[in-house]
């Protein structure tokens, strides 16, 4: 069998998985296989650009994740009034103020001479600029938490179209990825993977108690969707016009709205992913495409070719981790709700990267393959290792605790089945279903 | 002005837990730093080998429990620990026989055995939440007491109370023993310096007759050791619940590099730097601080530096300011 028939086969099966999860299940639950699909493909494209590509150990996913989720309340969410006369301004000075203590104490470690002054000098800066900085930022956080602290309490957004904040979810992204490279890029591989690691619980510990931002674990909710391309289940069931179409398909208007609801987002994700894939398939033919894989198979000669190898690093750094923003601003989009409290590693993070191992690190076309089938499984293995369950059990008697527990415990057969398929995978077949060509 | 009462809030609430954390991350370091010192990749399974070793123990407690066994003020989870131990050494030798030993005769790059150890991390985390479930568990029994904090009180007739609980004077007891074992084990032992020789110069011990394999699993076998026991410490002294063991991969990386990967003793050193600079930022320094300041000048808020909520952030961040000044950690470390 030839290469591309092989790939188009391999497409074809995970796209008929999905249909059958219409037709047998729900074409409710189809679609939100389908859309969120369609986000993780996003995702693992930007883990593929990082660790296909150039080799580059990113475990912080989850973390430029959630900042893509913020962008969307920064940008879409009306402000909060007074929130910006309160203490706005008080608090974006007083962060101005926290980077100017930690650049300057930056500067006096690398312009002062070495030695016993130089070590006060930094410690003197940092304390002082902590002290003033806290001095300034406290306050003005209580006066804006203090606003309305049950529907508000927080800065509030820019009340800008919600399309918007998906390119701005990737620009947060990238301004952390900058700052994070700037100072993890030049360690070893798995210093850089703990160094990540660390950064995404770090960003996810932020966004969960700076209330004043994003209202924290107390969650927003009603993000505003991408109208008129997605409307409201609510609306679509009073127009008339779409009342007609409803009828004509055979379905009732309750199922046709939610169906045209998500078809909406459907839509909308396809045309970001096909355009996200085609520029990575460009990047990836481009002669800028060949010189990061030739400093990712050998550093030390492609820095001699007078390749500046951190550069690039830091260059496809923040690339991938600007995708990763703008997948996960369309996540938040979909569940028009930003929840801090539901991002996990294992899920946000781990799992992607399960994705791109699986469908082929180093292909595009691979790593969205992936994408589509690990998130399959990933929500039908709880069906099926109850089914499962129920068939081993099916011998024991009714009251036994041990085929309750093991019944009660299928919900948790995801984790180790993902394992299982990584370790499967990297054994017999380390390149992926899609291999790098 | 009042020094002694100060002294003794400070011992309360910084000293005391951070002393029993410290060890907890100390004893978790170890088995990271010589994972990486032998097998040469950075464990990213370690914190659910913890999670699986302290969930035997759990389950082996129950049992204890059940048939009506206790170790009188002791909790009864000490004389569960050496079978599960021994459950957890057959866990890591089976991962090890089906997993790892691929890798290393193909001499993988490390890069990939972290992946492959993340394959791993999945698996265990799963098995232990099919076994035991996502939730809670409470297994500590016996005195919870060493000296409680009103017995203190009036002992010393002083404001402040000093508590320590039966958990953390165990975590620092089994701590010492375990730390000693090990050093004896690998600076007086036969097999212990054959592991470090191999540690230090891989292919010098394959000249000098030294059994790879043998080399290997002894080191899981200390490291299932290590972990169970830091786990089984780290649920008495908090409470058993799976995520969190994945969430101390953090500051127990943190400490292994921070001590410098590879070395034993930076583990241990690792760890205790981790723990204070956690507690001592994320801890209200109010009561302290009124002790000692003058009246004038005691403080209004609380003095907390950062929420503990951001205690990762701390361990983080003496994380990134040891690898960007000093690489090879505090205690000089391998450098691949």
């Amino acid at each position: 069998m030839s290469e591309p028939v092989k790939n188009t086969l391999l497409f074809v099966v995970v796209g008929g998985l999905i249909l059958l999860t219409g037709f047998t299940q729900s074409w409710n639950a189809a679609i939100l296989i389908l859309n969120m699909g369609l986000i993780s493909a996003i995702m693992s494209i930007g883990v593929n650009l990082q660790w296909g590509f150039a080799g580059l150990f990113n475990v912080g996913v989850m973390g430029f994740v959630a900042l893509g989720g913020l962008a969307v309340v920064l940008v879409s969410t009306p402000p909060t009034p007074g929130a910006w006369s309160g203490g706005g301004y008080g608090v974006i000075l007083a962060l101005l103020l926290g980077a100017a203590t930690v650049v300057a104490a930056v500067m006096v470690a690398q312009k002062m001479p070495k030695g016993r002054a130089q070590t006060f000098a930094i410690i003197g800066i940092l304390v002082v600029g902590f002290f003033v900085y806290r001095a300034i930022f406290d306050p003005n956080v209580a006066t804006i938490e203090a606003i309305d602290p049950a529907v508000a309490g927080h800065l509030g957004g820019l009340n800008l179209p919600v399309l918007l904040a998906w390119p701005a979810g990737g620009l947060l992204a990238a301004g952390a990825a900058w700052l994070i490279g700037k100072t993890a890029l030049g360690l070893r591989s798995d210093y850089l993977a703990i160094a990540t690691l660390g950064i995404a619980e770090i960003i996810i510990a932020i966004m969960k108690n700076e209330d004043w931002l994003a209202r924290g674990v107390k969650n927003v909710y009603g993000l505003p969707r991408p109208s008129p391309v997605v409307g409201y289940e609510v609306e679509l069931q009073q127009d008339p016009g779409f009342l007609a179409r409803a009828e004509w398909f055979g379905l009732d208007p309750v199922t046709a709205s939610t169906l045209s609801v998500k078809l909406g987002y459907s839509l909308l994700f396809l045309i970001v992913l096909l355009v996200l894939l085609w520029m990575a398939q460009m990047a990836l033919k481009s002669p800028w495409g060949r010189m990061m894989r030739a400093i990712r198979d050998n550093e030390v000669a492609a820095e001699a070719m007078g390749k500046d190898v951190t550069r690039r690093h830091l260059q496809i750094f923040v690339l991938g981790s600007a995708i990763c923003g703008i997948a996960g601003a369309m996540m938040t989009t979909l569940d028009g709700q930003l929840t801090p409290g539901t991002y996990n590693p294992l899920r946000f993070t781990f799992l992607v990267w399960v994705m791109v191992i699986v469908g082929g690190s180093g292909n595009n076309f691979g790593a969205v393959l992936g994408a589509f089938l690990i998130w399959f499984l990933w929500v039908q293995v709880e069906p099926i290792g109850l089914w499962l369950m129920n068939l081993i059990t099916a011998g024991m008697s009714d009251g036994s605790g041990l085929k309750a527990h093991l019944i009660e415990s299928a919900a948790h057969m995801r984790l180790f089945t993902m394992g299982l398929i990584l370790l499967i995978v990297l054994r017999f077949s380390p390149r992926g279903l899609i291999p790098e060509k | 002005m009042d020094l002694l009462n100060a002294l003794v809030a400070l011992a309360n609430f910084v000293i005391v837990p951070a002393v029993a954390y410290g060890s907890q991350l100390a004893l978790g370091a170890l088995g990271v730093t010589l994972i990486y010192g032998i097998l040469r990749f950075s464990n990213f399974a370690h914190g659910d080998t913890m999670a699986f070793g302290a969930m035997l123990a759990v389950l082996v407690t129950w049992a204890l429990q059940a048939a009506g066994v206790s170790f009188g003020p002791l909790p009864t989870a000490l004389l569960a620990l050496p079978f599960a131990i021994l459950g957890c050494i057959i866990l890591v030798l089976i991962t090890d026989r089906l997993v790892y030993r691929f890798y290393r005769e193909q001499k993988a790059k490390p890069v990939i055995l972290v992946i492959v150890s993340m394959g791993v991390m999945f698996i265990m985390n799963g098995l232990v939440r099919f076994i035991i479930g996502p939730d809670d568990q409470r297994f500590s029994d016996g005195a919870r007491f060493i000296v409680s904090a009103r017995d203190f009180k009036a002992m010393t007739g002083l404001r402040e109370g000093l508590a320590i609980k039966t958990s953390q004077g165990i975590t620092v007891i089994v701590a010492v023993v375990a730390v000693a074992l090990l050093f004896w084990f690998l600076n007086k032992t036969r097999t212990g310096k054959s592991m470090r020789a191999y540690s230090d110069n891989e292919d010098l011990a394959l000249l000098s007759g030294i059994n790879p394999e043998r080399v290997v699993m002894i080191t899981w076998i200390i490291v299932a050791a290590l972990a169970t026991t830091a786990g089984v410490l780290y649920g008495l002294d908090k409470s058993f619940k799976p995520f969190v063991y994945f969430q101390l991969l953090l500051p127990i990386f943190a400490s292994a590099i921070v001590g410098g990967l590879g070395n034993p003793l930076g583990a241990i050193a690792g760890g205790f730097i981790i723990a204070f600079s956690e507690v001592t930022i994320t801890y209200a320094w109010k009561k302290v601080l009124t002790y000692v300041a003058p009246e004038s000048l005691a403080p209004s808020g609380l003095v907390q530096f950062l929420s503990t909520d951001y205690k990762f952030a701390v361990s983080f961040a003496i994380l990134l300011i040891v690898l960007l000044f000093k690489p090879t950690g505090l205690f000089k470390g391998k450098v691949i």
